[in-house]
């Protein structure tokens, strides 16, 4: 295989968390009963009229900002026409020439740490379609128009990712940015968020871009993955092997982890864009944008930047920690209880036993058994030395599973820390007596039966001797050796 | 007779008690019912909901409420959804569609204690200019059933001037009310865009359409407009600016009132049109207003413009129609491609499908600069024109129609002979304005318009026009033979 460039782009489809539908007061809840959320409007009965839900734009707007765009002050909404059952009017209100948002650009952090930059070229408002069913009709199929003319904001970025995996970490970026701007709730498996991939490929140095194949509809981040690396795969081999790639929209099978043409260039329709005359142009001056503006939260890269410097951690630390507004919060209150030196000790329990339990048991983070408080009470009880850190680990299972406190699950099950150097001591002289060929060999050179008496000594103190103490107890006992 | 009342003295009357609205309700269903087979001017008749209606504006009269409509009773052109009433829009497509929602313009009116009688015939979706392309055939025109009444509010013009009702409304895209009110010898009025809600009215091209009324004076058409207007927000085209008290001027001299001539209206018209305006010039100039000839320059464009735009919002508004929801559904459709191909096949008429073509055709790739684009700029151009024409006078003044009402079946194989019907009066639905059209005398014994166009939300001042116009004339108040 000779040398590749990837290019890849993504159209992201994040469904705004407004509570009714973009051009009707129809609900937007995931879940209902078929067509128990569509109302006259949804179902384009003969007369009805759009109305533009002013949440949509505000939230439009957020993320503009989020991602330093231009605010469109004039946008206008235009009828994409085609003929589907799932879409009641026969068109689709959607923005064609003058989107809302426009040239934006998000930072992403490749795996060595390098930081990247990728243009997003807009972003418009558009509504959702309805849904076919097709199981459990007999020789019909039924439509689900709840799902019609729910708000979406079709977030379009520049051909700037060279990998799959660069890919997936923009749209981790996006996915973590509209949670925390609060307008998309990022729900894949519903639908919420999801994305369709223009990928192609080119002899590195060459300027001019491949023909590109479009993957429809990829609903998680592992998929994006796999459709991209699997595309990448077909092109090259097409090419190489004396093929042309042809502009297509394709579909990527999860099952047969593979991507199969869907329509062709040719066969494409002829949307016949033309302005909806139903619906005036968005006009958006500035008191609308500041007032916007007040709302903008704290964005990841700034709370990331904030994490490092107030606390010492690293990028890739900081990254993690905040990439949900609720782990970032948790992490927050954590550290609250600590001195700010014990942050680093925060982090590494957040990060690894806390998201571990959580990951493991598919706990979201606010439905944490243990909150933060609980956590601070643990982690001050190893930056004292009750218990040591693995230790920890055991009080920390079993406030997970029996929801106590720290210093509970400590007195109950006897687990304070030996630090008594007295009792340490008389503990070392029964191991050292009774282990007299391991004493000699150690004290002949074998340093590594160091670990041997330590191992000794927890096993049979339970784990609980101060290791630290244990330590220096042990070297003096022992003496001879080298350690 | 009390079908030659008034809309003012009929509600006099009732608010005197002196007639009930069950009564007056029962004399216009009689004359329906005698009266609209040779006319067709109906689709639906309301008879038992208009009983109970009546009965119950004539408690609220009882109890002392007083409202200018309360107790009038009506017709409701066919293109207004009606909850529970089949709402056909003349079409095939929607024989068996009854709306389960009142459109605004039917809930204010009802709100204003209107009786509706029943809905009246129109071309199909609002699209042709004599009623002929109907599904439930042809209006007949009250003066000579072998003349069309003008279209496509065809049959509510024909029940007005037939006095079947008091007031009928109507809906005007390119002259729909305008034109057939002209041909039916009515007061005709077309509000400005944005005036009157749409929501609940089919739409057939969504910037032009517009709700107004059939009376068969100014007046009549002055308290209806003030039930009709307002801002609604189901409708993000209306505008919300207030609405004034649409009577109060009507007695208003137009003394020093300044009546622009649209030179391009005024050429090449046929002698006995002109001469008819002639006179009604003469009677303005008379009532003290002065007149000042004014161009257009860019108004011949106005009906290449209008069957670019028209048909191109057309035939997205009509993709809804597609046999899936509600409306008309092939029989045994063995795909999806073949229930779309069916249902929009037989359900829609001739015209509607030659619009949609038309329309589908001026936004495709390729085709959109030329034609849909090239129309919007003409479209400005010609709301300029007018805009400077309004910096000069109050109104413009022309015919509204180049003929009478010509023969059924005279103009439906040639459909741009057809279309030049309309072209007095799509200017102003181009530029949104306000127009009138008020009877300005005869030619071969058929009725013939005078059309007053004022600037956006000039209504009161059009019908101060049009009423001092209709005080100081009695075209108004001739009636067909056999109407009376």
């Amino acid at each position: 295989m000779s040398d590749w460039e990837v290019v890849i782009g993504l159209e992201i489809h994040a469904q705004l968390a407004t509570r009714s539908k973009i051009f009707s007061g129809s609900p937007t809840a995931y879940g209902a009963p078929p067509n128990t959320q569509a109302d006259l409007v949804d179902l384009a009965y003969p007369g009805v009229l759009p109305v533009l839900n002013a949440r949509a734009v505000q939230m439009a707007v957020k993320f503009g900002l989020a991602v330093g765009a231009t605010v469109a002050r004039r946008s206008v909404f235009a009828r994409k026409n085609y003929f589907y059952p799932d879409l009641p009017k026969g068109y689709q209100i959607s923005q064609y020439e003058l989107p809302v948002v426009a040239r934006g650009s998000l930072n992403i952090m490749l795996d060595d740490g390098a930081v990247k930059t990728v243009g997003i070229t807009r972003a418009h408002l558009e509504e959702d379609a309805g849904k076919s069913l097709h199981e459990g009709l007999a020789n019909a199929s039924g439509i689900d128009l709840n799902r019609a003319g729910t708000p979406l904001l079709e977030i379009v970025s520049e051909p700037d990712m060279r990998s799959a995996k660069e890919a997936v970490a923009y749209m981790k970026k996006i996915h973590t940015l509209v949670r925390y701007l609060e307008i998309c709730d990022g729900n894949m498996q519903e639908g919420s968020f999801r994305c369709d991939a223009n990928v192609s490929v080119r002899p590195r140095g060459q300027e001019k871009f491949g023909t590109r194949a479009e993957i429809k509809n990829l609903n998680s981040f592992r998929f994006v993955e796999k459709a991209i690396q699997y595309e990448v795969a077909r092109q090259v081999e097409l090419i190489e092997s004396g093929g042309k790639v042809v502009q297509e929209t394709r579909l990527y099978d999860s099952d047969k982890d593979e991507t199969r043409p869907m329509r062709s260039k040719e066969e494409a329709n002829d949307y016949r864009y033309f302005p909806d005359p139903d619906l005036l142009p968005v006009e958006i001056d500035e008191p609308f944008i500041e007032a916007v503006r007040a709302t903008l939260p704290e964005l990841p890269d700034q709370k990331a930047a904030r994490f490092a410097r107030d606390f010492g951690l690293s990028p890739y630390d900081a990254g993690v920690l905040s990439a949900s507004r609720e782990l970032g919060a948790y992490f927050e209150a954590v550290v609250a209880g600590l001195s700010a030196s014990q942050a680093k000790l925060a982090a590494n329990w957040v990060m690894g036993e806390l998201s571990g339990a959580l990951n493991r048991d598919s706990v979201d983070i606010e439905r944490s058994r243990i909150d933060p408080a609980q956590l601070t009470g643990l982690l001050n009880r190893i930056v004292d030395n009750t218990i040591s850190g693995k230790i920890a680990k055991e009080v920390f299972e079993a406030m997970w599973s029996e929801g106590k406190a720290a210093d509970a699950i400590i007195e109950a099950k006897g687990l304070r820390q030996i630090t008594d150097a007295g009792a340490i001591e008389s503990v070392i002289d029964a191991v050292i007596a009774a282990n007299p060929k391991q004493l000699a060999d150690y004290r002949s050179g074998k340093d590594k039966l160091f670990g041997f008496f330590v191992g000794q000594v927890m096993k049979a103190t339970g784990g609980k001797a101060n290791p630290a103490q244990l330590n220096d107890l042990l070297k003096a006992k022992l003496g001879g050796g080298n350690a | 007779m009390l079908h030659n009342l008034s809309i003012g003295e009929l509600a006099d009357r009732l608010i005197k008690r002196q007639i009930s609205s069950t009564e007056l309700t029962q004399h216009f269903l009689g004359r329906i019912e005698r009266l609209n087979p040779a006319l067709n001017a109906m689709i639906t008749l309301t008879q038992k909901q208009a009983l109970a209606d009546a009965a119950a504006a004539d408690a609220r009269l009882a109890a002392g409420e007083r409202g200018p409509l309360l107790g009038i009773p009506l017709i409701h052109k066919d293109i207004f959804c009606t909850d529970g009433v089949k709402t056909s829009c003349g079409s095939r497509m929607l024989d068996n569609f009854v709306a389960p929602y009142d459109a605004t313009v039917v809930a204010r009116l009802k709100a204003a204690g209107t009786v509706m009688l029943g809905k009246s015939n129109m071309d199909e979706f609002a699209m042709g200019s004599s009623n002929e392309t109907s599904y439930y055939g042809p209006v007949k025109n009250p003066w000579d059933t072998s003349k069309v009444p003008g279209g496509s509010s065809g049959g509510s013009a024909a029940a007005t001037a037939a006095r079947l009702t008091p007031f009928a409304t109507g809906t005007d895209t390119g002259g729909s009310i305008r034109q057939p009110a002209a041909l039916t010898g009515v007061t005709g009025l077309k509000p400005t865009y944005g005036r009157v809600s749409r929501y609940g009215m089919i739409a057939f091209a969504s910037s032009l359409d517009q709700a107004g009324v059939f009376t068969r004076s100014a007046a009549d058409a002055a308290a209806v407009l003030q039930a009709m207007a307002g801002f609604d927000p189901r409708d993000s085209t209306s505008v919300d600016v207030p609405v004034p008290d649409y009577s109060s001027d009507l007695s208003q001299p137009l003394k020093g009132m300044k009546i622009g001539l649209l030179r391009e209206f005024f050429e090449g018209l046929e002698p006995r049109n002109a001469a008819l305006l002639e006179d009604a010039l003469n009677i303005y100039t008379g009532l003290g207003a002065e007149t000042f000839q004014v161009s257009l320059p860019h108004l011949p464009l106005s009906v290449p413009t209008y069957y670019v735009v028209a048909p191109a919002e057309c035939s997205s508004n009509l993709s809804r129609f597609d046999g899936v929801r509600y409306g008309y559904r092939c029989e045994n459709p063995k795909d999806l491609m073949d229930l779309y191909k069916r249902s929009r096949g037989e359900g829609f008429g001739a015209e509607v499908k030659r619009r949609i073509m038309t329309g589908t055709y001026v936004l495709s790739a390729g085709y959109f600069d030329a034609y849909y684009l090239k129309a919007q700029k003409a479209r400005r151009l010609i709301t300029d024109d007018f805009r400077a024409a309004f910096a000069k006078v109050d109104l413009v003044i022309g015919p509204t129609t180049p003929t009478p009402a010509f023969d059924i079946g005279a103009k439906m194989d040639d459909p741009v002979l057809m279309y030049l019907n309309d072209i007095y009066t799509i200017g102003a639905n181009l530029a949104g304005l306000p127009g009138v059209s008020v009877p300005c005398g005869f030619v071969d014994g058929l009725p013939m318009g005078l059309q007053l166009i004022g600037p956006h939300f000039a209504e009161a001042k059009l019908l101060n026009a049009a009423h001092q116009y209709q005080q100081a004339t009695d075209w108004h108040t001739h009636t067909p033979r056999g109407y009376a």
